[in-house]
């Protein structure tokens, strides 16, 4: 009972990191139709430099704003120079040039950072007792984080002037251009937040398993898998669809190891293209 | 009936045939005259072209990009090792079998979910695929040697009933590229068939062939099938020259190759893939001198670079003479 428990609290957690880092990646897709491959790798990078920054400074808030910033700098230099002259050309495009992308971040992270783990140290100390276990309140600060990053998000997008513009291209971005908003601009702005978003769960989730140069692809994965079961390009639907399948993996780590957990939401994703492709947390479209 | 004017017989490709026999007449010489290094290399650009053909039949002819070749490749490397390790004495040809059959078996199930979807995510799921069998393959210790795979040794190059002998690394490379060959040849006809047509009409407009008539998703489960086919096939040789099975090469890093190989070679050609091939790997060979493991920086870039100004990779100006 008390496995179920915290399986729960667990699941819940990391649900809300991988909320975030889905909900840049929907946001990029649902304007963009750009599926990208290198977001883990952009969490990732962003993680390395709240890193370093922690090294040096110590404030784990100022490494937070630091690593977004300098990483939604770089997607947007990224979006203009690699992703800017594909528009208009197939989206599986975007994915080989977002793939080699990736390559070169994670080459990179080794040749600047090194192959060994990188701890972030938590930022808020102290634990509370959960039956017998004892349960960092890091965690559950993180989750509550998260969730208010991606409330700020959506407020952003619901309310903001730029909000609407970016709603707006979504839904017709030639009526949007022809509105008078600049979309180009759009884009790569949407690239940058996008990227921000992952290098701010980068460093949320620093703290939880240290940061290797490897950790973007098991992120640009399991991002995927639950932008498609919670429908693509839908922020709604990708914040229950994380919670959802981080709840599924953690109760399956109570039986198999957690390698092996992964499997849950792989099929999870295999039964949701199959019987409900357009996503389980979307009303049925008409 | 009269023949309808389709049926008249096209010109023969002179061009393209004299070109097939000297690229084939310098590849029988390579390994005589190429120091062992290199001699290695050109046997495994052979291998790893073979592979990124078999994934052209989906690229590039049937409009569908896997990014789960190494699911094939890795099985096929796998099948291998199974039949070399439980039957004695290892037989070369029950190797083959069984790699063909692992990758084969996989490549249908695979097929038969992933054919439902379309572009983005029929890339996706093939990509969950293949990291569902690493998984497997990685946790399942017992069976498959876990991380450090399968070690066994290699079988004797034998033609039952006429003769028997070791391979040396000439006569590895023949046996490869006569098997590549072979799959070049057969592939190029596939493409060419009514079937193959079908394939690149589904490629063109899916809709529109739907509309014709041609039940589109079980022409997209043949293709798959055959793809995985021939991948499984370049994993046996790759198992064969290396003499190991390893869950590195189920890892998603190989699909990827993979998928750089066409682009960079040019998709849809079946020659491209291997030129790409080679171009990767020497680029890798070269980069790699100075510049060790972040060979990969450089050649990201220049990926990147030729996808935004050469979409139809190195041979892609040859794509017509070369389907001729």
């Amino acid at each position: 009972m008390d496995q179920i428990i915290i399986q729960t609290l667990h699941g819940l957690v990391n649900g809300m990191v991988l909320a975030m880092v889905a909900s840049g990646l929907t946001l990029i897709f649902g304007i963009m139709d750009i599926v990208n491959f290198a977001h883990g790798d952009l969490l990732m990078l962003g993680a390395f430099v709240g890193a370093s920054v922690v090294g040096v400074t110590g404030n784990y808030w100022l490494a937070l704003v630091v690593a977004a910033i300098v990483i939604a700098m770089l997607g947007a230099l990224l979006q203009i120079t690699t992703l800017r002259p594909l528009i208009g050309r197939d989206p599986l495009t975007t994915i080989l040039a977002t793939f080699g992308v990736s390559l070169v971040i994670q080459k990179y992270a080794l040749w600047q950072w090194g192959p060994s783990v990188r701890r972030i140290s938590e930022p808020v100390p102290g634990e509370f007792t959960l039956f017998h276990l004892q349960y960092p309140w890091y965690r559950v600060a993180t989750a509550v984080l998260a969730g208010l990053i991606i409330g700020g998000l959506w407020l952003f997008l619901k309310y903001g002037k730029y909000g609407i513009w970016i709603r707006a291209t979504t839904q017709d971005r030639v009526m949007a251009q022809a509105m008078g908003i600049p979309v180009p601009l759009v884009y790569t702005a949407v690239f940058a937040i996008g990227s921000a978003m992952a290098a701010a769960s980068g460093v949320l989730f620093g703290p939880f398993a240290g940061v290797t140069q490897t950790m973007g692809f098991d992120f640009t994965l399991r991002a995927f898998i639950v932008v498609v079961v919670g429908g693509m390009g839908n922020l709604g639907g990708s914040i229950l669809a994380s919670i959802f399948v981080s709840l599924l993996e953690s109760y399956a780590s109570i039986v198999v190891s957690p390698a092996q957990a992964v499997i849950v939401s792989f099929v999870v994703l295999v039964m949701t293209m199959l019987f409900r492709p357009t996503g389980l947390f979307v009303p049925t479209p008409k | 009936m009269t023949a309808t004017p389709a049926a008249r017989p096209r010109p023969p490709a002179v061009g393209y045939w004299i070109g097939f026999a000297v690229v084939v007449a310098l590849l029988i010489v390579a390994p005589l005259v190429l120091p062992p290094f290199w001699q290695r290399f050109a046997t495994e650009i052979l291998i790893w072209g073979l592979l990124a053909m078999s994934s052209d039949i989906l690229i590039g002819y049937t409009g569908m990009v896997s990014f789960g070749h190494s699911a094939f490749f890795g099985l096929g490397m796998y099948g291998a090792a199974a039949a070399l390790l439980t039957v004695k004495p290892p037989s070369l040809w029950l190797g083959l079998l069984y790699g063909l059959v692992t990758a084969g078996g996989a490549a249908v199930f695979v097929a038969y979910f992933a054919t439902r979807l379309r572009d983005i995510y029929f890339a996706i799921s093939t990509l969950v695929f293949s990291q569902i069998f690493y998984v497997i393959i990685f946790t399942w210790t017992e069976v498959t040697g876990g991380e450090n795979g399968l070690t066994f040794s290699q079988p004797r190059l034998t033609i039952p009933g006429l003769w028997s002998d070791r391979f040396t690394p000439v006569t590895f490379h023949w046996f490869v590229l006569a098997v590549v060959l072979l799959s070049y040849l057969l592939v190029r006809r596939i493409t060419q068939s009514p079937f193959g047509m079908v394939l690149q009409s589904i490629r063109e407009n899916e809709p529109r062939t739907r509309a014709i008539g041609y039940h589109v998703e079980r022409y997209k489960i043949v293709a798959v099938m055959l793809s995985g086919l021939f991948a499984g096939l370049s994993g046996v040789l790759y198992a064969l020259q290396n003499k190991f099975a390893a869950p590195d090469f189920v890892f998603f890093v190989v699909s990827g190759e993979v998928v750089i190989f066409n682009v960079m070679g040019g998709m849809g050609t079946l020659v491209g893939p291997f030129a790409g091939a080679a171009f990767f790997l020497l680029l890798r060979e070269g980069l790699s001198r100075f510049l060790t493991e972040y060979y990969l920086i450089p050649l990201g870039v220049i990926f990147i670079i030729m996808i935004i100004f050469l979409p139809q990779g190195l041979l892609g100006f040859l794509r017509r003479r070369l389907n001729a």
